[in-house]
């Protein structure tokens, strides 16, 4: 299982997948937002959405997982 | 003098602002999202009025209520500070009609210098130097690519409304021309409503320069010297001095000279500031103009010995630039570094709680703070947090007392781009003076 990890510390702008989808590699899965800037958080690896960890909306530390994937 | 100012921002610039009303004998009111309630500016301000969530658009930039305070707490002037509506031509006649005094030129003015396209063709016809370039009218591909061609590349793509930074984008080759230009035009409608762009000639190895002006309701305008602000990321910048260094005797005036007629073009009233971009031999090309308080101004005080604050203050009571008067010692050469809440190598911003904020007393060193020990950094506002600002005898003395004041400073709970900052100073290509505004990633992202 692959844990996506917030790059930085911020909001959780957008959430673009949810439980069950495929992704790719470059996929952009989810959107975070802090202080004027956003960062897109990329698939990393091919697979299934096994869980979605955060809502949009919530606050999230650096390093916290955002994300599930089953490696495919 | 005023009897009471509404600072209608946050943080650091709310702050100084306070403080010179302090020492002027003015009530100040501060405004304050959800997210700000514990804020510097709150406990410094005589009173504070809760203004909405900690989203911009509900709080600070909620003109509306703002408003509704400003008549509930009487106050007889509104500081707009920069950023947020300290550029909004609405804002300050929305002011004006409610017969308060709004601390900034004219709405018309603001609104002249604030549309990027329209301020490059009133400097054209002024004879101030612009930089080549091209509004586009069509942008379909064809009328794309020949506007880019005669232009030359690389050529910036810019969001004629556009601003901090945000909204223009660097094309080197002609096959990415296309792709960046939608990504500009989709970041324009979504963050100044806005799809209206320009082509310009993209000055590869420019210094950033820009001159503090002030204008007075008489039409009288000053130039009160310069600043190189070449030291930039994500085009913000990041380190500002005064004087620009290395810079010659005829390149100074000639660049007070320009900017004093660029004021002069528009009836420019209050204080502002110029920018332009200087190439290698000197030329000048306006950029654009600041129809408020700068960032860095306090590098301009600490080398002319004036409150640009309290300036702004007289010369919106009609007072004329010339009976400005200095209220402070001025020293030969100042440098500004933005403390910046965010991660020094990757530039990412970083929230969180200052659980050490520590920086040393020295006698050549003057702080702009937002935030104290146990401040909340939150992730909706700018991540430039303070400044800390030094003055010398010369350039090297303001460097090296820069350089001991960031070494001894410690921050704890968040990453600051202080290690990034030092690096910057130490580096000799700034000590030469050859800093231009690829600094960053010829000398730190190497």
């Amino acid at each position: 299982m692959k844990e996506i990890k917030a790059t930085m510390a911020g909001n959780v702008w957008k959430v673009q997948v949810s439980k069950g989808d495929k992704v790719t590699l470059d996929q952009e899965v989810i959107i975070l937002e802090s202080m004027k800037m956003e960062i897109p958080i990329s698939a990393e690896v091919e697979g299934i959405v096994e869980e979605v960890k955060v809502e949009e909306g919530s606050f999230v530390d650096e390093e916290e997982v955002l994300l599930l994937v089953k490696e495919e | 003098m005023f009897t009471k100012l509404l600072i209608a921002n946050r943080g650091e610039i709310a702050v100084r602002i306070i403080k010179t009303c302090k020492r002027l004998g003015i009530k100040t009111v501060a405004v304050y999202s959800e997210a700000d309630k514990e804020s510097l500016h709150v406990k410094m301000a005589d009173e504070a009025y809760f203004i909405g969530p900690p989203r911009v658009n509900e709080s600070y930039l909620n003109m509306e209520k703002i408003i509704e305070v400003a008549k509930k707490a009487e106050v007889d002037a509104i500081h707009p500070g920069y950023g947020f509506l300290s550029e909004n031509a609405s804002f300050a006649k929305r002011i004006a009609s409610e017969n308060i005094t709004f601390i900034g030129p004219t709405e018309k003015i603001i609104q002249k210098m604030g549309n990027k396209v329209q301020a490059r063709k009133t400097m054209m016809e002024a004879n101030v130097p612009v930089i080549p370039g091209i509004t586009l009218i069509d942008t379909d591909e064809r009328s794309v690519k020949k506007a880019a061609r005669k232009i030359g590349y690389p050529v910036m793509i810019k969001a004629a409304a556009g601003g901090g930074g945000i909204g223009m984008q660097k094309v080197d080759h002609e096959e990415e021309l296309m792709k960046v230009l939608a990504t500009v035009i989709k970041k324009s409608e979504t963050f100044f409503g806005s799809g209206e762009i320009y082509l310009e000639k993209c000055i590869y190895s420019p210094r950033h320069i820009e001159a503090q002006i002030a204008g007075d309701q008489l039409g009288n305008i000053i130039c009160l010297g310069e600043r190189d602000c070449s030291i930039q990321r994500r085009n913000q910048k990041i380190i500002e001095e005064a004087p620009a260094t290395f810079l010659s005797e005829e390149g100074r005036t000639a660049l007070h000279e320009a900017a004093i007629k660029a004021g002069k073009a528009i009836n420019y009233t209050n204080v502002g500031t110029v920018e332009f971009l200087v190439d290698e031999s000197e030329e000048l090309y306006f950029l654009e103009m600041n129809t408020r308080l700068q960032v860095e101004h306090p590098v301009t005080e600490e080398t002319t010995g004036v409150d640009l604050v309290e300036m702004q203050l007289r010369l919106a009571l009609g007072n004329s630039v010339n009976e400005v008067e200095k209220s402070m010692e001025e020293c030969n050469h100042s440098i500004e570094a933005r403390i910046y809440a965010e991660d020094p190598v990757r530039f990412f911003p970083s929230p969180g709680t200052l659980l050490t904020w520590e920086f040393p007393k020295m006698e050549h060193i003057r702080y702009d703070f937002g935030v104290t020990e146990g401040t909340k950094v939150t992730p909706f506002y700018d991540p430039m947090i303070g400044k800390v600002i030094s003055k010398g005898a010369s350039r090297e003395d303001a460097i090296s007392h820069l350089i001991e004041c960031l070494k001894a400073a410690s921050v704890e709970g968040i990453k600051t781009n202080i290690p990034m900052l030092l690096q910057a100073l130490e580096s000799s290509a700034f000590q030469e003076g050859k800093a231009t505004t690829r600094f960053v990633e010829e000398h730190i992202q190497k």
